[in-house]
């Protein structure tokens, strides 16, 4: 996560300079390798200089991947496959064994279009199944792409194999190909840095680490995934064409289960969510094997034994070890001031005054009725509380809400609206927000950008505009930081904004998850137990806080163990006992309320 | 030629079985995809060649050897790649160090003993033709596992303690049972299923280290679509598997098998991602 946060460090609103050294001091390891790299023909030494274009070449293939397995955290372990299909692509159209003979460039934009189709085909599987099975599918992939190669001998030319394709003119000689690796490495580099730090980065992350949260904020993972496919298939592709001029020959033999297993431990040992790591990761894993003739034999083992002690010893990998701003220590004694007065001019809106309402809801699991025929309405610019038992059904009624479950039976409402059952990550578009019993965070991200995830939905830019940094993707970013700058400082958490999220306290990540919602610009708020773990003098503040953004329009549904905190500031409150309401009412009803007291509050 | 097919797809389906047991055992104790199932069957055949074929060791001191070095492994599997990462299973690091291991093994076994297969010695010289002992071995090695199984599982203390885990890890140390133990030994009882499939198919499958991933896949095929932990659905799948495997292979050749079972399993899990046996994971928010 070091360089995600390239441009996201903790910058107070408006002080500019600050930011230009940061950026500085988050680019200076690309530009050194870039340097070192473009500097690497002056020594002559053509035998490294293949070295170096493979290590481009490899990266070129790397850098997507990274979005596929360091990024969205899907275990893709049989990429050679794309990069086999890319170079068979670009070979075989330029030989023209099967079509009139392309020219090369050309050749290679169809490798990429290539690529990007089975990169996609590859992919769709990802959307049903997780991690070992996905896995699986794909190194299944890898070993029938092989297989085809071999047997489908008119095109391919079968196990003699064909040739790869030629570069005209500069590009054809040793360095001329070196230089064009070199810049089309620097853009794959470039294009994958975009993107780590848009909102599209950032929901990859999301997805991956705090899937539930995501879903919340309108992050639809199979549209996200697909994209990533087709873009990591596309660059796979092209590097496929590339590695198929270097080799200048290709056969089956040449894309062993081996270069799959350096891709993908390439980007583990690089640390995922990162993009300079696995950058390391590929030059390390490519000119390793170069230092001692017989390390060669030996590489793939070596690799593997890298693997293993990277997975035990520094799951964060390369990217953590040299993310020094991490590790300056934290001070001590925090404390979170909200500032109430600035939630009114956030949210900012007053919208036409709606009510959510739950007209008898039921929900069974097996057996258990969690929710036995509810009624429940939360009216605009009110504090809605909902307590009970443990069991009661209170956390199973936001999840209703939120479209996690899918009721039985029963309406669910937003004004005249009636809200689909399911399909959570609609809720977002409908403003309504919420946090989580368990705080949902990305840790290895930033508080600034766990709080940047609430506003996703709001962003404009394509994917293909946050590949490029277009005019409307630098304005997304610009507005959404701000935003989550005036909502942490709103909430009280501005200078942890840069901090990694799996640093914060509890408390404090109650309030980040907080501020995630407000992100969102929410008409209905849905807090799940937001006081649990917090101190007395913590718990009044976040009832100022609560009752300040019931005040800016907003209706706040609450679910709290805390009595004190429900009956200072709830207009309404419900009680649930076994999926039923047990009372509703004003506080004071409900605290002289008998059944209530005597099964709930106690004496 | 159905002799045949029916000969070669009723071993090979018991190789893919008992490989799809070795993923199940390994799995039930401890919630983990292992990576080093196929890996396991390779070296079964792999160190079967050498004890008995270059070392010249009886046949019976072979196979104890065999699976003493399949438990031992399995142990390690469990203790380097397994109980480390158990803490935070949800972040699927298994997955890596397994792999990690698994590829370990291989390479150090492609250096050390050969990258080309080697030929597998006759253990026992029964039958002609179709009945040849390189057919009914892994069958009979399929069956004594299955009935071994059974017995271990229903019979005996440890084996209820086994499936005591599987049901309900908290429960079941809650109960005091050693959770911890019982995992190593599950994992030393998956190694030893693991080499016995090599071991047995080892004249049909030859000592070679590439036999790691494909035993890896052709084993998770049939788990996978019978549902990740189910011994019946991996038995009933494997052998569907491996007769179907044959049948295309000398019908229509190689590649239209491997395309054709990948075809199918892509689609069934894409349709049942629980797979036929398995039931369907509640969603947890």
């Amino acid at each position: 996560m070091t360089d995600t946060r390239l441009a996201t460090t903790a910058v107070p609103v408006g002080e500019n300079p600050p930011r230009v050294a940061a950026r500085l001091e988050a680019l200076w390891p690309y530009l050194a390798i870039g340097a070192a790299a473009v500097a690497l023909p002056l020594t002559g030494d053509t035998y490294w200089g293949i070295i170096a274009t493979r290590a481009c070449i490899y990266w070129i293939l790397v850098a997507g991947l990274n979005l596929v397995v360091g990024f969205a955290g899907q275990i893709a372990i049989g990429w050679v496959a794309l990069l086999t299909l890319g170079a068979y692509t670009a070979s075989v159209l330029t030989a023209g064994t099967a079509t009139p003979a392309l020219p090369p460039f050309a050749a290679l934009i169809v490798a990429g279009v290539a690529g990007a189709i089975f990169g996609l085909v590859v992919g769709l599987p990802a959307l049903r199944l997780r991690t070992f099975y996905f896995a699986m599918t794909t190194l299944g992939f890898a070993t029938i792409v092989t297989q085809i190669a071999l047997a489908w001998q008119s095109v391919t030319g079968g196990g003699i194999g064909v040739p790869g394709p030629e570069f005209p003119g500069w590009f054809s000689t040793p360095w001329g190909f070196y230089y064009l690796c070199l810049a089309l490495a620097a853009i794959c580099t470039w294009m994958t840095a975009n993107i780590a730090a848009s909102r599209f980065g950032r929901s990859l992350i999301a997805v991956r680490d705090a899937e539930v949260a995501a879903e919340a904020f309108g992050i639809f993972r199979p549209t996200l995934l697909l994209t990533v496919f087709l873009f990591s298939g596309a660059v796979a592709g092209v590097a496929g064409g590339m590695f198929a001029s270097l080799q200048s020959y290709i056969t089956p033999d040449a894309f062993t289960f081996d270069l799959s297993v350096l891709f993908f431990i390439a980007i583990l040992i690089g640390g995922r969510g990162s993009i300079i790591g696995p950058m390391l990761g590929t030059i390390i894993l490519t000119v390793l094997p170069e230092f001692a003739a017989p390390l060669v034999a030996w590489s793939t083992f070596l690799y593997a034994a890298l693997l293993l002690l990277i997975v035990l010893l520094i799951p964060g990998g390369i990217a953590d070890l040299i993310d020094f701003k991490n590790r300056r220590p934290l001070e001590r004694h925090r404390e979170i001031a909200p500032r109430p007065e600035m939630i009114g001019p956030l949210i900012g809106h007053t919208a036409a005054a709606k009510s959510l309402t739950l007209e008898n809801i039921a929900l069974s699991f097996g057996g258990v009725r969690a929710i036995d025929g509810l009624d429940l309405e939360v009216r605009p610019g009110e504090v809605h509380g909902l307590i009970g038992p443990n069991g009661s059904g209170k956390t199973t009624t936001l999840n209703v809400i939120s479209g996690y479950y899918a009721p039985d039976h029963g309406a669910l409402r937003l004004g005249g609206d009636t809200l689909a059952p399911g399909g959570a990550h609609l809720r977002a578009g409908r403003r309504i927000a919420r946090t989580f019993q368990t705080p949902r965070l990305i840790g290895a991200a930033s508080v600034l950008e766990n709080v940047m995830i609430g506003g996703t939905i709001d962003g404009h830019a394509s994917f293909a505009e946050s590949l490029l940094t277009l005019p409307r993707h630098r304005r997304d970013e610009r507005v959404l930081r701000d935003a989550a700058m005036a909502t942490l400082t709103a909430v009280g958490l501005e200078p942890l904004a840069g901090v990694r999220a799996d640093r914060l306290q509890h408390s404090e990540l109650r309030f980040m998850e907080i501020a995630r919602a407000l992100m969102l610009r929410p008409d209905f708020l849905m807090l799940d137990e937001p006081a649990a773990g917090l101190s007395a003098e913590e718990i009044k503040r976040l009832g100022t806080l609560i009752v300040a953004i019931t005040r800016a329009g907003p209706g706040v549904l609450l679910v709290e163990h805390h009595a004190d905190l429900i009956f200072d500031i709830c207009d309404h409150v419900t009680v649930l006992n076994l999926g039923k309401i047990l009372a509703a009412g004003t506080p004071s009803e409900i605290r002289s309320h008998r059944e209530v007291v005597s099964a709930y509050l106690g004496a | 030629m159905l002799e045949s097919i029916i000969a070669y797809g009723l071993a090979m389906g018991a190789i893919y079985a008992l490989i799809g047991i070795t993923y199940n055992v390994m799995f039930t104790a401890s919630r983990v995809f292992s990576f080093t199932a196929g890996m396991l069957g390779m070296l079964g055949g792999v160190l079967g060649a050498l004890f008995i074929r270059k070392l010249g060791l009886p046949v019976i001191a072979g196979l104890v050897l065999v699976l003493a070095a399949g438990a031992a492994i399995g142990v390690i599997t469990e203790i380097v790649t397994v109980r480390p990462v158990l803490k935070s299973l949800d972040q699927h690091l298994y997955v890596l160090s397994t792999l990690a291991f698994a590829l370990l093994i291989q390479q150090f076994t492609a250096i050390e003993w050969s990258t080309e297969p080697q030929p597998f010695p006759r253990l026992l010289d029964i039958g002609p033709g179709v009945f040849d002992q390189q057919f009914w071995l892994p069958l009979a090695a399929c069956f004594a596992t299955i009935v071994g199984l059974e017995l271990l599982y229903r019979r005996t203390l440890v084996g209820r303690a086994f499936l005591a885990i599987a049901e309900d890890n908290y429960a079941a140390r809650a109960l005091g049972l050693p959770e911890q133990r019982l995992r190593m030994a599950s994992y030393a009882l998956a190694g030893m299923i693991g080499v016995l499939a090599g071991f047995a198919g080892g004249e049909v499958l030859l000592a070679f280290f590439a036999n790691a991933p494909m035993l890896n896949f052709y084993g998770f095929v049939p788990v996978a679509l019978g549902g990740m932990g189910s011994n019946r659905g991996a038995v009933i799948g494997g052998f569907a598997l491996g007769l179907f495997q044959q049948a295309a292979n000398f019908l229509v050749g190689g590649i239209f098998a491997s395309v054709a079972v990948f075809v199918v399993f892509i689609l069934v899990l894409l349709a049942r991602p629980e797979g036929f046996g398995g039931a369907r994971a509640a969603r947890r928010v």
